[in-house]
């Protein structure tokens, strides 16, 4: 039972981290209708600055605002080369994050681990709470402060703007604003998302693989797509908590497939198979949305 | 005043679908002037409009508004002063915002979007106040996302959404194309109103000879990238649809259609 409970607990915290990607892919996805392939980079770069910075003695908690900088400038290089040299969205997503591969290579070589060191899991104080439900506690509190704040962000002027440039680029034009700088905007803020959920999936694994990124793109996607395909018919929930559940109900299936014995090497096809399955289910809900073919 | 002087158009220069619109076209549009702009397809109406907008480039000629020249000013600069509403109404609005949210995005136009609140509460009842006025009950939709809103209500809120700040140009390319004709004549009678009301410079694009001989002060025929007929004032009063017609069948007969 307590081996359930741990087990349940540990999809949680995964479910939490990797919502933090969720948020980004949202915004970029869902928000801004750019299919952006740079997280599959700026994943990894924001697990790789960690780790080394953590390796280096600065304090861990440094690291998530640092990671999340690395990452709204690798947004910044897509979005730059998509806006100002007119390359096609997906194309400019695949250019930053080819250049990232190596990048990361350079700042943390292909594996670094964190073991020895202490972690923002380590550091905040909490009594004799087991270390599970800190990860637990620290990452949903994260999370859920991320949420509130993009909720918030989404209801201001400038909010409205990102989501009009998502909606309707021509009118945002039209207001006299260059609708370009406003996607870029976006592309930092999901970018630097991005690289904050790579920070905290280091710190909670304690290490870095210059491969963590592949595929996190299409998870994003995945669970971003999983939560406003069940939510679709409530109105009143948001984006960002759609997207939390998605994340956790993807971790949840990843989870319970490989304890039905799914073999380490086919979680991919799983995960092709769910975006799938979720894509075909989609589109037979009353609203049928031609950027899901994107 | 609006200029357009000795411009030079060509679609897909140096490619084997090269073709030359404007050799050396100009136009003059005076302050609270109205100007009907009609003629066969391929005339060159909305290049006129998207060339004064920015949103095609020109090979040579000059774009000036009140004599400062705008020819390299890009696109979402010009329109600080310019506002447009398209044929299509899908493109005026933001289908998955609500009818008070477009409203508040339009309202702050020249202004800071900054990180305060997207909607004011305080300006609320001000948009109710201009939706009613439409007539189409859109001031008890406030909460509605535009995209579930008919044709006709988004292109009314689209000229709405234009008209709400201080423009000094109004861009119409063909706007009531796409709608009945009970809704463009709403549409077309509510355009009416608020030139008059606003005194803004208008130019519209309309393939209804009738809108162009019933509203604005001044017609313009176009042919082939050149100017057929232009009359204003008086004489645009005395002209009537079937002249215009009669001239609209002669150009159309040398054409061939």
């Amino acid at each position: 039972m307590t081996t359930f409970i741990d087990l349940c607990i540990g999809t949680l915290i995964q479910g939490m981290i990797y919502a933090l990607l969720a948020y980004g892919i949202f915004i970029t996805y869902k928000i801004l209708d750019f299919p952006d392939l740079t997280v599959d980079g700026s994943f990894p770069l924001g697990a790789a600055v960690t780790a080394i910075l953590i390796n280096k003695g600065i304090n861990p908690f440094l690291t998530l605002p640092i990671a999340m900088v690395f990452g709204a400038i690798a947004g910044l290089c897509t979005g730059l080369i998509h806006v100002r040299l007119k390359v096609r969205d997906l194309l400019a997503g695949i250019i930053t994050m080819t250049a990232l591969f190596s990048i990361n290579l350079q700042i943390a070589g292909s594996n670094m681990n964190i073991i020895n060191k202490d972690n923002i899991f380590d550091l905040i104080p909490m009594g004799s709470l087991s270390i599970s439900y800190r990860k637990l506690i620290i990452t949903v509190t994260l999370t859920i402060l991320i949420k509130i704040a993009l909720d918030l962000y989404f209801k201001t002027k400038n909010g409205l703007l990102l989501r009009g440039v998502g909606d309707n680029a021509n009118l945002v034009t039209t207001l006299a604003i260059d609708n370009g700088k406003i996607k870029i905007r976006g592309l930092i803020i999901s970018n630097a998302l991005v690289a904050l959920a790579g920070c905290m999936v280091c710190q909670e694994s304690q290490s870095y693989s210059s491969t963590m990124g592949t595929g996190q793109m299409v998870f994003g996607l995945t669970a971003v797509i999983i939560g406003i395909t069940i939510f679709k018919h409530f109105s009143f929930i948001k984006g960002t908590t759609a997207a939390v559940c998605g994340s956790i109900i993807y971790k949840l299936c990843i989870q319970f497939a490989m304890q039905m014995g799914l073999e380490a090497n086919l979680l991919k096809i799983l995960t092709a198979a769910l975006l799938l399955v979720i894509l075909v289910f989609g589109t037979f809900g009353k609203k049928k949305r031609g950027a899901l073919n994107a | 005043m609006l200029e357009l002087q000795h411009i030079k158009k060509i679609f897909n220069p140096g490619e084997i679908t090269q073709m030359s619109l404007f050799e050396d076209f100009s136009l003059t549009v005076s302050d609270n002037e109205f100007l009907s702009i009609v003629g066969s397809n391929g005339s060159g109406k909305t290049s006129i409009l998207n060339i004064i907008c920015g949103s095609i480039p020109i090979e040579s000629g000059g774009v000036y508004i009140g004599g400062k020249d705008i020819t390299n000013l890009p696109e979402h600069k010009r329109y600080r002063r310019i506002g447009r509403v398209y044929q299509n109404p899908a493109q005026g609005t933001c289908p998955n915002l609500t009818v008070l949210e477009n409203m508040s995005l339009a309202d702050n136009k020249g202004k800071s979007f900054n990180l305060t609140s997207g909607i004011n509460r305080k300006r609320t009842e001000f948009y109710r106040m201009e939706l009613s006025q439409l007539g189409l009950g859109l001031e008890d939709k406030m909460d509605l996302k535009v995209g579930s809103l008919s044709g006709g209500q988004r292109q009314a809120m689209a000229l709405l959404m234009t008209t709400l700040t201080p423009i000094d140009f109004l861009i119409l390319d063909e706007h009531t194309a796409a709608l009945d004709p009970k809704t463009a004549e709403i549409i077309m009678n509510l355009t009416n109103k608020i030139v008059i009301e606003k005194h803004i410079t208008t130019m519209m694009v309309t393939h209804n000879l009738r809108y162009a001989v019933d509203y604005g002060n001044r017609i313009v025929m176009m042919h082939k990238g050149g100017i057929v007929l232009d009359k204003s004032g008086d004489k645009k009063k005395d002209l009537t649809i079937q002249e215009l017609l009669g001239l609209f069948n002669q150009i159309s007969i040398e054409c061939g259609n």
